[in-house]
């Protein structure tokens, strides 16, 4: 939305059409908000995470990000149980804009369906789609 | 701005000393009962201040507010008209004022006869005969339409229903009111002309459908051309169609909603009918609905049996939504106005509005880009500064703030969400034309600051008790009451 | 002539006319579907000022006023004194003709009052923030049940006390009628609390409602209550009476997470029931979950104390259909009314309101208690209102003191069918000892002649 600075489409990840990433540490799948959503949020004042040991299936809403003017669902990219959560959101929500691909991270999932990753976009293909307006 | 206005006022709990006090209570004239010790506080904060503090304090507090009373307050879709002052002697008669709801309405019969009248002139002028007084905000009028429209359907047996079709240029207590309801909220695009889209809307609107949740005049301040043709798409499917009275201003007098197809709808009569509006309460906002569906409204409701007054819940009501008899005295003030209008006058309000509004528009869309100055608008328009923001990285935010170093209050901004950096502008019929050539001449010189300074925008307001303040910090850290 | 609160005259409007580019003001409604478009209105005629006044004042003089009249009538509205300081500031243009301050920069009046307001409210009930929205006591009730219902998933049980004001239970049943929650508690109106818990507290409830005071005028001790629902892992809901706040611990003390309750006695005019103010108070673990606005206090960009709306992220303008509560007022100038109140009052003054309530309402009950066939449990705690157990039918007795000018206390048979002949009664500072004994003396005359008729027979 500031269009001002260079968006980072980190590309060792997929991406979902709700703009959440997705990358896979071990057996965990750690989830996050793309630069692009948190550029396009603005200032993050509020990060509402998902519970430890919930079962989450791929787009189902499992957290809420609130900027100052706007409140934006977040979605989970896989199905799976959570099995971390990023505490540090809670009281720094601004890590979010500062780092929202590594230490602005949201949760780890435990997958259920890993073939699920398969369905998720590429860096590239993410960023065609929004520089096109087919995501927005 | 008075020289007061821009020093910091301190927080009431910062003033005084202890042991000051600022009202005297007469001594206790009984004998004294021993108090339960378990069961009393040991400590209240509260303010040690004297009564000559209280009065400075809060009236240095006045005059950092901006008010109808000061000057135009072109909030869209809020209808800032001027508050006739009669309205306020009138609820200050100790007769509407010092009175209890539960005394022997036999010793209130001149209240319920206020309420009578009341609803019988508000049916007429909505064309909806059925009418409670009941609801305190239009918000609550919106709940109550709706569980109006719950009622009539699962008294027909009717229980497949769900859906709530609102429209994208909606106030975002239409979608809020469809979930309370527990419905879900299907959104309907609006058309090039800025109207509902009809094609759209024939495409949504089935057997599961509740109702239409239509504003007309909608947000866009435009008449909806097709509103008699989406009321029988609706129909059609067994659906009905509530009407948003927000902008009710637009047509009071001239039209009336339940002649254009409109089956239930709220009016907000701190809007329409002069109830100030107080910081941003109390307000009113009574239900309208048509004669067959009068049976499931909240209640109680004035009635008349032979000379008598009465209050008495309808048949098949969905119950209470408030406590007593709705917001009396913003109900007595709303009476007060439509008696000093009368049949001869009241379509002047909606003439004159139109007018006032059709004039600023004209003042404006040469420099401003406004998205439908193809039409006539009606009580409001909108204007969208994306061209502004493009060329001079000025937003509207921008233009909103330098507005109120010119001594106005701005316009409603980014609302609807349908337009891009929105201005949303309603004068109401209250200005005069050498006001709104002052407000248009205010804003056609910030368009020239725009493209010469935009910094003096961005750093906007100067004179303000304030400048911009930090709002991520407040939602980041929320402090919500003093703490010492 | 143009109606006298528009001021464009004919030429002015001529010349708008001109410039807008259309020749008549017809020209501007073409929209408007004309089969649609009224010729006529059935409305009554336009009244000057005077004529208007006048009639007016016809009109409330047939209402029996409480200048007029001793009133021990209450059950949710109270007959408290205002300051004067109070009508002066609250009918400042400034506060009532300025809207919801959506533009901080010139609303700091109205933002520093609400923040005022808060404050005071959370030292009131011992809680950590408090907002300025709701409608009354009824809705900010029921708003309370949905802020449980949401913040514990999963479960769906609001139970309520009998003993809440049956308008608020009502209210409740309505706000909750579209939503899969259940409201029990109520069914057997004479069932005491602790039987109601035994009955339905389980890991289904999501909040348990208790109204102290309760509506019968009864103070109960709620730390054991408010324990036994924590345990079963519900918020505890008190709906408190602001007045008795003065003197009584605050419910934050004993446990509450969620105080509500009707602010009208803080300042607000009785006014045949509205406006009113919902008292809407919590603790910091549930405040985005509240509904309706918030104030909070930031800095400017010189550095500058200020107040702005905050949390906004909650609200119906930006969540829509999934924000906290469809609330887009705030009732700002009740709450303004309240917040001068109590700053006008302040530390000792509201403290003494309190402390009168409290002693004249036990003089009245051990007087009326004296009185042969009245009957008052002096036994149970209260605060200024009590249950009278009278010797005839409440509507008869009401009837002999309203011939005195004294409006009598709440018919209790109309909620509560097995409380035939009990009539609640309220006393408030603004009834002196002479109001008092009259009205013992009235009671006592109006039965004495009931007993008579009864021998005569």
């Amino acid at each position: 939305m500031s269009g001002n600075k260079t968006i980072n489409y980190a590309s060792d990840r997929k991406y979902s059409e709700t703009h959440e990433w997705v990358k896979m540490e071990g057996e965990l799948a750690v989830v996050g908000i793309s630069d692009y959503a948190q550029d396009a949020l603005g200032d993050v004042v509020f990060v509402e995470l998902p519970k430890v040991g919930a079962t989450v299936s791929a787009g189902a809403q499992f957290g809420v990000v609130e900027s100052v003017k706007a409140a934006s669902d977040i979605f989970s990219p896989i199905s799976g149980t959570v099995a971390a959560v990023n505490e540090k959101l809670s009281s720094a929500p601004e890590t979010l804009n500062q780092d929202s691909l590594s230490a602005g991270w949201i949760a780890k999932i435990k997958p259920s369906n890993p073939a699920e990753m398969n369905k998720l976009m590429d860096a590239a293909t993410y960023q065609k789609k929004i520089e096109a307006g087919e995501i927005h | 701005m008075t020289i007061v206005a821009n020093k910091p006022e301190p927080i009431i709990f910062e003033l005084g000393s202890k042991g000051r006090e600022g009202a005297a209570l007469p001594d206790c004239d009984v004998p004294t009962t021993k108090l339960p010790n378990h069961l009393i506080r040991d400590e209240l904060n509260l303010p040690e201040v004297a009564e000559v503090d209280v009065v400075r304090h809060f009236t240095r507090l006045s005059q950092k507010n901006y008010c109808v009373d000061l000057g135009i307050y072109p909030l869209g879709s809020c209808t800032m008209k001027y508050n006739p002052k009669i309205n306020e002697v009138a609820v200050n008669i100790p007769g509407f004022a010092r009175i209890h709801p539960y005394q022997n309405h036999d010793t209130a019969q001149g209240a319920l006869q206020m309420l009578y009248e009341l609803q019988k002139m508000l049916g007429e002028i909505s064309g909806l005969p059925g009418v409670t007084l009941q609801p305190a905000a239009g918000a609550q009028g919106e709940l109550t339409g709706v569980l109006v429209i719950r009622a009539y359907h699962l008294a027909r047996g009717d229980t497949k229903r769900k859906k709530v079709l609102v429209p994208d240029s909606a106030h975002g207590t239409n979608p809020a009111t469809s979930s309370m309801s527990g419905y879900t909220v299907v959104p309907v695009k609006s058309d090039a002309r800025g109207n509902i889209d009809l094609a759209e809307l024939k495409k949504i609107a089935d057997k599961e459908t509740v109702c239409l949740m239509l504003t007309n005049p909608n947000t866009l301040g435009l008449f909806e051309e097709n509103v008699q043709e989406a009321c029988k798409v609706i129909h059609d499917v067994g659906a009905l169609v509530y009407g948003d009275g927000a902008n009710l201003n637009a047509i009071v007098g001239i039209a009336r909603p339940g002649d254009l197809g409109f089956d239930v709808m709220h009016t907000n009569l701190h809007k329409t009918f002069s109830v100030p509006h107080g910081g941003g309460g109390p307000g009113a906002g009574p239900v309208m609905v048509r004669k067959d569906l009068a049976q499931f409204l909240p209640g109680p409701i004035a009635v008349k049996r032979g000379n008598k007054y009465a209050m008495e819940m309808p048949k098949k009501t969905i119950g209470r939504v408030k406590s007593f008899f709705g917001n009396f005295l913003a109900l007595v003030r709303a009476y007060t106005y439509i008696r000093s209008y009368g049949k001869e006058h009241l379509r002047e309000i909606a003439e004159n509005a139109v007018i006032n509004a059709n004039y600023l528009l004209a003042r404006l869309k040469g420099t401003y880009y406004a998205p439908f100055a193809n039409r006539a608008c009606k009580h409001e328009f909108v204007l969208d500064g994306t061209p502004f923001k493009t060329k001079y990285g000025v937003n509207t935010l921008d233009i909103a703030k330098r507005i109120q170093d010119y001594g106005f209050y701005p316009p409603t901004i980014y609302f609807p969400l349908i337009v891009p950096e929105c201005l949303m502008i309603e004068p109401t019929e209250t200005q005069s034309k050498e006001s709104l050539d002052e407000f248009a001449d205010a804003l056609l010189k910030i368009a020239q600051e725009a493209e010469t300074d935009a910094q003096l925008l961005h750093d906007a307001p100067h004179d303000a008790p304030v400048t911009r303040l930090d709002e991520v910090r407040a939602a980041r850290e929320p402090v919500l009451c003093y703490r010492d | 002539m143009t109606h006298r609160f528009i001021p464009n005259t004919d030429a002015d409007r001529a010349a708008m006319l001109k410039t807008i580019g259309v020749a008549s003001v017809q020209d501007l409604f073409r929209d408007v579907p004309a089969s649609a478009q009224l010729t006529k209105i059935n409305l009554p005629r336009a009244l000057s000022e005077m004529e208007l006044l006048n009639e007016l004042n016809a009109m409330a003089t047939r209402n029996a006023n409480l200048n007029e009249h001793a009133c021990f009538l209450g059950a949710g509205a109270y007959n408290h004194f205002v300051p004067a300081t109070v009508p002066h500031l609250i009918f400042r243009s400034e506060f009532y003709t300025a809207y919801t301050p959506y533009q901080a920069e010139i609303s700091q009046g109205t933002l520093q009052t609400i923040f005022e307001y808060q404050s005071l409210i959370c030292n009131l009930t011992g809680m950590d923030a408090a907002n300025a929205s709701h409608y009354d006591g009824a809705t900010a009730t029921a708003e309370a049940a949905i802020l449980a219902v949401n913040a514990v998933p999963g479960r769906d049980k609001i139970i309520v006390a009998p003993t809440l004001h049956p308008e608020y239970r009502a209210t409740l049943r309505t706000y909750l009628e579209g939503q899969d929650v259940k409201i029990v508690g109520d069914e057997d109106l004479k069932l005491p609390l602790d039987a109601i818990l035994k009955k339905h507290l389980d890991d289904k409830t999501a909040g348990v409602i208790v109204q102290n005071p309760d509506f019968l005028g009864a103070y109960h001790d709620l730390k054991s209550t408010a324990d036994r629902v924590h345990a079963a892992g519900a918020l505890f809901i008190v709906n408190a009476y602001p007045i008795s706040l003065g003197l009584f611990r605050a419910p934050g003390e004993y446990g509450a997470d969620v105080v509500v309750g009707e602010g009208q006695s803080l300042g607000n005019a009785i006014a045949f029931g509205g406006p009113y103010l919902g008292i809407f108070a919590t603790k910091e673990k549930y405040i985005r979950r509240m509904a309706g606005r918030l104030v909070g206090q930031t800095v400017d960009t010189t550095g500058r104390r200020g107040f702005t709306l905050t949390l906004q992220a909650r609200e119906q303008h930006i969540r829509r259909e999934k924000a906290t509560s469809n609330i887009c007022t705030n009732q700002a100038l009740n709450a303004l009314a309240a917040c001068v109140y109590l700053s006008t009052l302040g530390k000792s003054g509201f403290k003494q309101v309190a402390e009168l309530c409290y002693h004249k309402a036990h003089y009245a009950a051990k007087k009326i208690n004296a009185l042969p066939g009245y009957r008052v449990d002096l036994k149970k705690e209260f605060f200024n209102e009590f249950v009278v157990e009278c010797p005839a039918p409440v509507s008869k007795i009401n009837a002999a003191l309203e011939s005195r000018k004294i409006i009598g206390g709440y018919d209790l048979s109309r909620d509560y069918p097995h409380m035939k002949n009990a009539m609640l009664v309220a006393v408030t500072e603004m009834n002196a000892k002479e109001q008092i004994d009259q009205l013992v003396k009235t009671l006592a005359e109006a039965t004495s002649s009931k007993r008579k008729a009864k021998s005569r027979k």
